[in-house]
């Protein structure tokens, strides 16, 4: 009796969140679909409220769009750069920190602390960095501290170059530099919880079996990582498939849309352009390619736990 | 402490019962001289009705791409504001005259005695199917050329360059002299628009130009690519950071002498002003070349939605802007001049009057950038092709690109 009575009150208690739940992600993404395959791309035709499907039309459009194709790229290379520099860079900085040398607590925070700002101070500040100037006369940013070394030949346009190789355009590069900087100390953060984890005595028998530090890093420490690799894989990847705020504050699109991303595009379709539709199917692809990154994580997760 | 919050419950509800105390105004004024007329507007507005209280609704953010979505949300909502600020033209038809959300107001403005005080012209960009929508507070022109009066002594320029080759000679010569020819700042994209669209006028004429946007000129004509090729002659004088500039930090080249021009339309003039440069004295300014006969309008224009909650009120305060005292109020402050040709001269600087004779006698075209002659959807496509034009150069590509969004908005290209 008792046992029901719990389980209906646990019920009560949860409901409200799944209808919330039901009603303000899954029923919008659905609602996003359904706008998706519609022709709402005049505010006309959405304020009249008929819907009148257009199959996939929206997304043949975008896919031969030479602005999309070039933000699938972008998303593309800042996603892989994003990540290995991220990953790099934490690992790196979770080892330094294990070595429990004196003050590695304040650094430990030190390098945590860019992931409290948000992404638009991050933007901005970066911005001002990497601002190049008129060049050669007149360099700003970093250029000026370049010209006052003699380090002429380092000033660069940075990310209102419009160089690239293939498909990589170049001043995606201090986009990736001030993404790395915010959220590398988290990696470091994860990693370091990992190593920390790791009990005495596996390093302890592998140094008694006469194994030298670098080999019981990878073939000790590094194995047992790998969770925290994948995790933090997923998050600093969904991170950076939908990344706006900091692209849009720092950069915007660019000449030529050299930083452009779909987040800023569905953003300037949707609200300047009044192409709501085409939005939504930029929104769509978006939760899609998120979708195929934590789904296999999702379902290996819940694997484990049934 | 408890009956004291209920008072205050019930003074709320009685308030928004008798809503004929209130009127909501909608804005995207938030800064700088823009902010200081309007509350100078809302003052004087409640001397004549001190019993009206004004509620003033603003939505921050550069050319009101935050306000216009907020608006868009609240329409839908049908929750509109009593009257809101909108760019004169297809940002109002298009959005919201043609979707039926706005009530004409020609026979207002007839029974208050003002229609015939503004110039047809602009009356016509203000109107839909022959009904006027929105009364015009300012216009700002968007087909100027600010330049720095000390590089133009020091490369010869003793008077404005007629044609578009003279004024490259003037460009080239100040790049010669190790200045920035032509200054642009498109980190927002609509910079390059601006300056795109002042070449289009220059290429197609006002008379065609104005055709272009009814569908009785077709864009497929050679203007279209000799604008692109104009922009293209023009490329080599802009500053290599353009890209990371906004239009403020191009009119801040100028004004710190490092480039010799800039075309923006003349809030570039307020900037100057309030940098402490006299114009006429330290800036100088001319039509943009081969578009002299021309009047690019931009302007900010307030309109009467269905179903407003104060309707009594929002009609006041559209008589009242309409007014040869408001408008003389609020513009001389914004650093614009009034869309009506009976203003007082003396209130406003060399460089207003000079746009007070040219707005009274030019012909009158409305601007893409800032949404008068074409929707939304058009104006951003526009921006995008400029953008990737100034990189690529390829004429070909551009051209297919306008066509394409003109085939959007079912403009004639062929």
């Amino acid at each position: 009796m008792r046992k029901r009575k719990n389980k209906l009150l646990g019920f009560f208690v949860v409901a409200p969140t799944i209808v919330a739940i039901g009603i303000f992600v899954y029923g919008f993404i659905s609602w996003t679909i359904r706008a998706s395959t519609a022709n709402w791309n005049t505010f006309a035709r959405l304020a009249s409220g008929v819907y009148e499907s257009v199959g996939f039309r929206n997304y043949e459009r975008l896919f031969q769009d030479p602005r999309f194709q070039t933000d699938l790229w972008n998303t593309l290379f800042f996603t892989l750069f994003f990540l290995t520099g991220c990953l790099i860079m934490g690992i790196f900085l979770a080892i330094l920190l294990d070595q429990k040398l004196k003050g590695s607590r304040i650094f430990q925070n030190i390098f945590l602390f860019p992931m409290a700002l948000s992404f638009v101070v991050t933007g901005t500040v970066w911005n001002w960095v990497f601002m190049p100037g008129t060049l050669p006369g007149n360099p700003a940013g970093i250029n000026v501290f370049f010209g006052l070394f003699g380090l002429q030949s380092l000033q660069w346009r940075w990310f209102t170059s419009t160089d690239s190789i293939g498909n990589f355009n170049f001043a995606l590069i201090p986009v990736i530099i001030a993404a790395v900087w915010q959220l590398s100390g988290y990696t470091m953060a994860m990693y370091l919880a990992g190593l920390r984890s790791i009990p005495d005595t596996l390093t302890e028998a592998a140094r008694v079996d006469g194994a030298s530090a670098i080999q019981t890093f990878w073939k000790i420490k590094f194995p047992l990582l790998k969770p925290i690799t994948l995790s933090a894989m997923i998050i600093l990847g969904h991170i950076s498939l939908k990344i706006f705020d900091l692209v849009y504050a720092m950069t915007g699109s660019g000449p030529n849309n050299v930083t452009d991303v779909p987040a800023i595009y569905m953003f300037e379709l949707t609200f300047r352009s009044n192409r709501y539709s085409l939005g939504s199917a930029i929104s769509v692809i978006m939760l899609l390619m998120v979708a195929i990154v934590i789904v296999p994580y999702l379902l290996s997760t819940m694997r484990k736990e049934a | 402490m408890k009956r004291w919050l209920i008072g205050l419950l019930v003074a709320c509800f009685a308030l928004s019962m008798f809503g004929s105390g209130q009127l909501e105004i909608f804005s995207w004024w938030t800064g700088g001289g823009e902010e200081e007329g309007l509350l100078a507007l809302i003052e004087l507005f409640n001397e004549q009705y001190p019993d009206v209280r004004v509620i003033n609704a603003t939505v921050a953010g550069g050319a009101g791409v935050n306000a216009k979505a907020v608006l868009k949300t609240r329409m839908l909502g049908n929750n509109p504001p009593d009257s809101f600020q909108v760019h004169a033209g297809e940002e109002l038809t298009d959005t919201y005259v043609i979707t039926g959300y706005m009530e004409p107001i020609t026979q207002y403005l007839k029974d208050w005695g003002v229609y015939d005080k503004f110039p047809p012209s602009i009356m016509e960009i203000c109107s839909y199917k022959g009904e006027v929508y929105s009364i015009p507070v300012n216009v700002h022109r968007g087909n100027v050329v600010f330049y720095n009066m000390a590089i133009a002594k020091e490369i010869g320029m003793t008077s404005a360059p007629r044609s578009m080759d003279e004024f490259r000679y003037y460009l080239q010569k100040a790049k010669d002299k190790g200045y920035i020819g032509l200054s642009l700042g498109d980190k927002d994209k609509w910079e390059a628009g601006h300056l795109f669209e002042t070449l289009l006028l220059s290429t197609y004429g006002p008379d065609r130009y104005n055709k272009l946007w009814d569908g009785s000129q077709s864009f497929d004509h050679y203007a279209l690519r000799k604008a692109f090729e104009r922009l293209a002659s023009l490329v080599p004088f802009f500053n290599s950071d353009h890209a990371a500039l906004t239009w403020q930090d191009a009119s801040r080249l100028v004004y710190e002498k490092r480039a010799f021009a800039n075309i923006m339309g003349d809030w570039a003039e307020g900037y100057f002003k309030t940098m402490g440069w006299e114009p006429g004295v330290d800036f100088g300014w001319f039509a943009v070349p081969e578009t002299q006969d021309t009047f690019m309008v931009v302007s900010d224009t307030f309109g009467l939605p269905k179903n407003a909650p104060n309707r009594e009120n929002a009609l006041r305060w559209l008589q009242f802007i309409a007014s040869v005292e408001a408008q003389d109020t609020f513009n001389p402050i914004k650093g614009s001049i009034p869309a009506r040709m009976d203003a007082d001269y003396s209130k406003y600087d060399v460089y207003l009057q000079w746009c007070l004779d040219d707005f009274a006698t030019l012909a009158l075209s409305p601007s893409i950038a800032h949404g008068s002659a074409a929707p939304e959807g058009f104006a951003t496509a526009m921006n995008d092709v400029v953008n990737r034009f100034i990189t690529t150069l390829n004429v070909d590509q551009a051209i297919q690109g306008i066509f394409f969004a003109a085939e959007d908005e079912d403009y004639t290209i062929n």
